[in-house]
C-alpha cells in the first residue's frame, strides 16, 4: 500500500515585505503512507516556510497542495482547522504545551476538539499514548512542571491523539540534548515501523536526517535532491 | 456553538490569571453595586421629595377662583357682533368663593371611575388671640378620615391625634410653629377671632408638622362642620374639593373635564407642581449617567486585561490553532472569558448593591422638617437590578469583542516562526 497522503504541486511563495523575495520555487513532491521523510537544508532555505504551507496554517502561496487527495485551495479557515485537527499532528521545536493545563489535558485537547470519541474515551486513549511513550506517570502534572525532553514526548503524544494521517515536525529535536534527541528519534522510528505512521520532519540536524528513510534536501527555496 | 471544551479552555485561561480576573470582575462588581446604590438612593430621595409635596397635594383641585368674567355684556349684543370692543378697567366681580351645589358635585365625582377618593375642604382666615397680640392664621376645615386616607394627614400630626378632631367638639390641630408662638399645649384652649369679629374658644388636640415652616406657621385644622360654624355658613358651604385619582397621569385631562362639567375651576397636580416633575427626572437622568459611566470605565478595565491576556497567551492561541481550533473557536473562548467576568462581577455587584442599599436604608436620618422620615430613603426597584445585570453583560461583551477578534485573527505561523 503506497498511496499518497500528501502531495505538493509546484508550490511557490514570495514574501512581499519590504521587497518581493521569492522563498519557495516549484516545490513538487509527494509523501506516501508510512514513509519517514525528513526535509533538510541550511537555515533560511525555506524549509520551515514550506512546512507551514504543508500544514495548512499558511495559505498565502501559489500552486496546489493535496492532503489525503483533497485540495487545500479555496478551503475556508474553519475547514482548514478541521483538517489540521483530524489529519495532521504537530511537533514543534519549542514544545508549545498549554501551561494552564495538566499533561493529560494537553494531550486530550485535539481529541476533545474532534469529538469523535466521548471524553472518557479520549482520556483513555491519551493515557495509552502516554504509556506508549513511557511518560504515563506525568499525566496529572502541570505542563510547565516537566522537563524539556518530557515536554517533547508529551507533544508527540498530543500529535498522535487523533490518529493523524501525517505527523509534521518542525525541528523537533532542535532544542534537545543528544540523549533526548535519540529518545525522540527512536519514538518516531518506532511509530513508522510499528504503526506505519507517516512522518514529515523538518530538521537541520544531518545525523537525524541520515537515519530517516528519505531525505528531501532544499537550497534557496528549491528542492535539490529527494 | 459554545460547547464544554470552549468553556473549559476559557476557564483554565481565567484561572491561570485569577488575580487579574478578580480585579476585572471587581471593577464590574464595584460599578454595578454603585449603579444600584446610587439609583436606589436617588429614587428614594425622589420619592421622599415627591412625598413631601405631591403626596399631600390633590391630583385635581376643584374650586372657584376670583377672576374677571370671560364674557362681557357687550359681546352678547348681536348689534355689535362684528365690531371690535374696547373695554377698559375690567374688575373681578364680587363672585362667590364657595362651590355651588357642592353636595351634588361630590356625589357625581364619587361615581367617576377614575377617582380614587375625594375630600372636601374649606378655609377660614382667622386671628389667634395671644394676650393682646393677634396672630393671623388659617383654619382648614377638613374631613379627617378622607384626608388621612388620601393625603396621609395623620402622618403629620406629631402630637395628639388627628382622630380627636372628630371626637372632641370645638377642637383644633395647630401647626407646630403656630402652637409655639401661642404657647399652646395639647389640651389647652386657644381663642380665635373671625373676620366678622366673632370669637370662638377651641381646644387644641394636636400639633401638625408638614416639614414646610411657612405652612406650620399659619395653618391649622378643624373639621368641616367646625369651620362652617366659625364662618356662620350652612353645611353645604365648601370652597374646595380635593380629588385623588387612580392614575395621576390622567389629572390634566380630568381637570379640564371637571372644569367644564361643573363650571368651576380645576387645577391638576402637574400644572401646580411642574418644578417637582422636572427635578425628579433630572436627578434620575444624572444618576443613570453616572452609573453608566462607571460601567463603561469597568468595561475599559476588562478590555485592558483581556488584551494583556492575549499578548501573554499568544503561544497558547497559536498552539490551539495549530492543533485544529478555528479562529471562531478562539473568538468564542475569549468572549466566554469576557462574559464570565461580566456575569460573575455583575451578580456579586447586584448582591453588594443590595447590601449597600440595605445599609443606607438603616442609617438614621432625622430632620425636623420631615417628621415621618427616620432613616435615609431608599427605593428598592427590581428594574434597577435588571438594568444593572443587562448592562454589565453588554459592556463586558463589547469590551471582550475587540480583543476576542484580535485573538481569532492571530496567525499561528508568525508566532511559531518568531520563536
Amino acid at each position: 500500500m503506497s498511496d499518497i497522503v500528501l502531495e505538493a504541486r509546484q508550490i511557490n511563495k514570495s514574501f512581499h515585505d519590504p521587497v518581493t523575495t521569492r522563498v519557495l520555487s516549484d516545490i513538487t513532491f509527494s509523501v506516501n503512507r508510512g514513509e519517514f521523510v525528513s526535509i533538510t537544508g541550511k537555515s533560511g532555505c525555506g524549509k520551515s516556510t514550506l512546512l507551514y504551507i504543508l500544514s495548512t496554517m499558511d495559505t498565502d502561496y501559489e500552486g496546489e497542495l493535496l492532503i489525503d487527495q483533497m485540495s487545500m485551495r479555496n478551503k475556508k479557515e474553519a475547514d482548514l482547522a478541521l483538517v489540521r485537527n483530524q489529519k495532521i499532528g504537530f511537533v514543534f521545536q519549542f514544545h508549545y504545551l498549554l501551561n494552564e493545563f495538566s499533561v493529560l489535558r494537553n494531550v486530550m485537547l485535539p481529541g476533545l476538539k474532534l469529538k469523535k470519541y466521548s471524553e472518557e474515551e479520549v482520556e483513555h486513549r491519551a493515557m495509552q499514548k502516554l504509556k506508549m511513550l513511557g511518560i504515563e506517570h506525568l499525566a496529572r502534572k502541570k505542563a510547565n512542571l516537566v522537563s524539556g525532553g518530557e515536554k517533547q514526548r508529551i507533544a508527540i503524544a498530543r500529535a498522535l491523539i487523533n490518529d493523524p494521517l501525517i505527523i509534521m515536525g518542525d525541528e523537533p529535536t532542535g532544542n534537545l540534548d543528544k540523549k533526548n534527541s535519540d529518545i525522540v528519534f527512536n519514538i518516531f522510528q518506532q511509530l513508522t515501523e510499528e504503526f506505519r505512521q507517516t512522518m514529515l520532519i523538518v530538521t537541520h540536524d544531518q545525523s537525524f536526517a541520515d537515519r530517516t528513510e528519505r531525505i528531501i534536501e532544499m537550497q534557496d527555496g528549491r528542492i535539490i535532491s529527494q | 456553538m459554545i460547547n464544554k471544551l470552549i468553556i473549559s479552555v476559557a476557564e483554565s485561561l481565567l484561572m491561570a490569571r485569577w488575580r487579574q480576573t478578580l480585579v476585572a470582575a471587581l471593577g464590574v462588581t464595584f460599578s454595578i453595586a454603585m449603579f444600584i446604590a446610587l439609583l436606589s438612593f436617588m429614587a428614594g430621595l425622589n420619592d421622599l421629595l415627591d412625598g413631601l409635596i405631591l403626596n399631600r397635594t390633590p391630583h385635581v383641585r376643584i374650586f372657584n377662583e376670583i377672576k374677571p368674567s370671560t364674557s362681557q355684556p357687550i359681546e352678547r349684543d348681536s348689534v355689535y357682533a362684528n365690531a371690535h370692543h374696547f373695554i377698559h378697567s375690567i374688575k373681578s366681580a364680587n363672585s362667590r368663593q364657595w362651590l355651588y351645589n357642592s353636595g351634588a358635585i361630590i356625589q357625581a365625582l364619587k361615581k367617576e371611575e377614575q377617582v380614587l377618593g375625594l375630600s372636601p375642604k374649606l378655609t377660614a382666615q382667622v386671628f389667634f388671640n395671644d394676650g393682646s397680640v393677634e396672630i393671623t392664621g388659617v383654619i382648614n376645615g377638613i374631613d379627617v378620615n378622607a384626608e388621612t386616607k388620601l393625603f396621609h394627614f395623620s402622618d403629620y400630626v406629631v402630637a395628639g391625634s388627628g382622630a380627636d378632631l372628630t371626637k372632641i367638639p370645638n377642637s383644633i390641630i395647630l401647626g407646630i410653629e403656630l402652637a409655639g408662638k401661642l404657647l399652646a399645649n395639647v389640651g389647652d384652649v386657644v381663642v380665635i377671632t373671625t373676620s366678622k369679629g366673632e370669637q370662638f374658644p377651641l381646644k387644641v388636640v394636636g400639633y401638625f408638622q408638614s416639614g414646610l415652616k411657612e405652612v406650620d406657621r399659619t395653618q391649622s385644622y378643624a373639621t368641616v362642620g367646625m369651620v362652617q360654624k366659625i364662618l356662620n355658613k350652612p353645611n353645604d358651604y365648601i370652597t374646595e374639593i380635593q380629588v385623588k385619582l387612580k392614575d395621576v397621569n390622567q389629572a390634566p385631562a380630568l381637570a379640564k373635564k371637571f372644569s367644564k362639567i361643573y363650571e368651576t375651576d380645576a387645577e391638576d397636580i402637574q400644572t401646580a407642581n411642574m418644578q417637582f416633575e422636572t427635578g425628579s427626572s433630572l436627578r434620575t437622568l444624572i444618576s443613570y449617567a453616572v452609573g453608566i459611566v462607571l460601567l463603561i470605565v469597568a468595561g475599559f478595565g476588562i478590555y485592558n486585561i483581556l488584551n494583556m491576556m492575549i499578548y501573554e497567551k499568544m503561544d497558547s492561541i497559536a498552539i490551539l490553532k495549530a492543533t485544529g481550533f478555528s479562529g471562531s473557536d478562539v473568538n468564542k473562548i475569549f468572549s466566554v472569558i469576557a462574559l464570565s467576568i461580566g456575569i460573575f462581577g455583575g451578580i456579586v455587584g447586584l448582591i453588594t448593591g443590595f447590601v449597600l442599599c440595605y445599609i443606607i436604608d438603616h442609617i438614621p436620618f432625622s430632620t425636623p422638617s420631615l417628621p415621618t422620615i427616620t432613616t435615609y430613603p431608599v427605593h428598592y426597584n427590581p428594574a434597577f437590578y435588571i438594568i444593572g445585570i443587562v448592562f454589565s453583560l453588554v459592556t463586558t461583551y463589547l469590551a471582550g469583542w475587540l480583543p476576542a477578534r484580535k485573538a481569532s485573527k492571530i496567525d499561528p505561523v508568525i508566532i511559531i516562526r518568531g520563536k
